[in-house]
């Protein structure tokens, strides 16, 4: 089981997976707020690495900009409209959060037994491509071209709701 | 080589399922649904190289999969913002109107 050959990307790929879930596991132990928002960024930037190491280069990106960038700053501006009292107060939930430990460790022992058991075929992997944004751009402006579109109009009907949502009401 | 990619998103998901359902603090509620979102495109990416019919398809997926993220975080944000100045707190517990 233990037999595997310690090629670069397996280093690789041990580094950037310790940073990703001890990044994780920071986040739920931290008591800050902004500390957890911190460690999120840090397992984001985790998986932009894992994208290159996936030969998924514009997605790392794409990942670092949006994730890593405007979703972690996205949230701070959100701690920061809402002032809270900076640290998380304990829960008093002692069974609630037992039983939901419970839950997601028997969700994570389904999910284990059944990607042990799948035989998972060895085809040939995905061969990395001179260019991979170029090839992406074809992809997106040829065959999912309908799609791109119907995503332009969710994200300008999101951002116009999003202003109509939080605007200050004038008269109250 | 890919059930090990699948091993860590499946763990990710698993702490983000906690975080959204243990965490008091609505932002973090939503800081955890994006990690789950995050375990998702890793799967997605992984496959994309690894899987049955390699393919770009799994990127271009986990693009779409990006931009509603962001715009649902975005969406996210603003009702959160309106709660807090309605309520006055950003615990979800005290946002219990519909089960009274």
């Amino acid at each position: 089981m233990f037999n595997i050959e310690w090629t670069g990307e397996y280093i690789a790929f041990i580094v950037f997976s310790a940073v990703i879930i001890s990044g994780a596991v920071f986040m739920i132990n931290f008591t800050k707020v902004v500390h957890m928002v911190v460690s999120l960024a840090a397992v984001f930037i985790g998986i932009a690495g894992m994208f290159v190491l996936l030969n998924a280069e514009f997605l790392a990106f794409v990942q670092v900009l949006v994730y890593a960038g405007a979703v972690s700053i996205l949230m701070i501006f959100g701690i920061m409209m809402t002032k809270h009292k900076e640290s998380e107060t304990e829960s008093k939930r002692g069974l609630h959060s037992l039983l939901v430990g419970i839950g997601a460790v028997a969700l994570f022992g389904i999910l284990f037994y059944a990607i042990r058991q799948t035989e998972f075929p060895q085809e040939q992997p995905l061969q990395a491509v001179e260019d991979n944004t170029l090839e992406i751009g074809k992809l997106l402006f040829t065959g999912y071209v309908v799609p791109f579109e119907i995503i332009s109009v969710l994200l300008t009907v999101a951002f116009i709701g999003s202003i109509v949502l939080a605007k200050k009401e004038a008269n109250e | 080589m890919l059930s090990s990619y699948l091993m860590v998103a499946a763990i990710l998901f698993c702490i983000g399922l906690y975080g959204a359902l243990v965490k008091k603090n609505a932002v973090i509620v939503l800081l955890s649904i994006e990690l789950m979102l995050n375990a998702v495109n890793l799967n997605l990416v992984a496959f994309s190289k690894y899987g049955v019919v390699p393919s770009l398809t799994g990127q271009i997926f986990t693009l779409f999969t990006i931009a509603v993220a962001a715009a649902e975080v975005a969406v996210g944000i603003a009702i959160l913002i309106a709660l807090f100045r309605a309520r006055g707190t950003v615990n979800v517990d005290e946002y219990d109107e519909m089960r009274r």
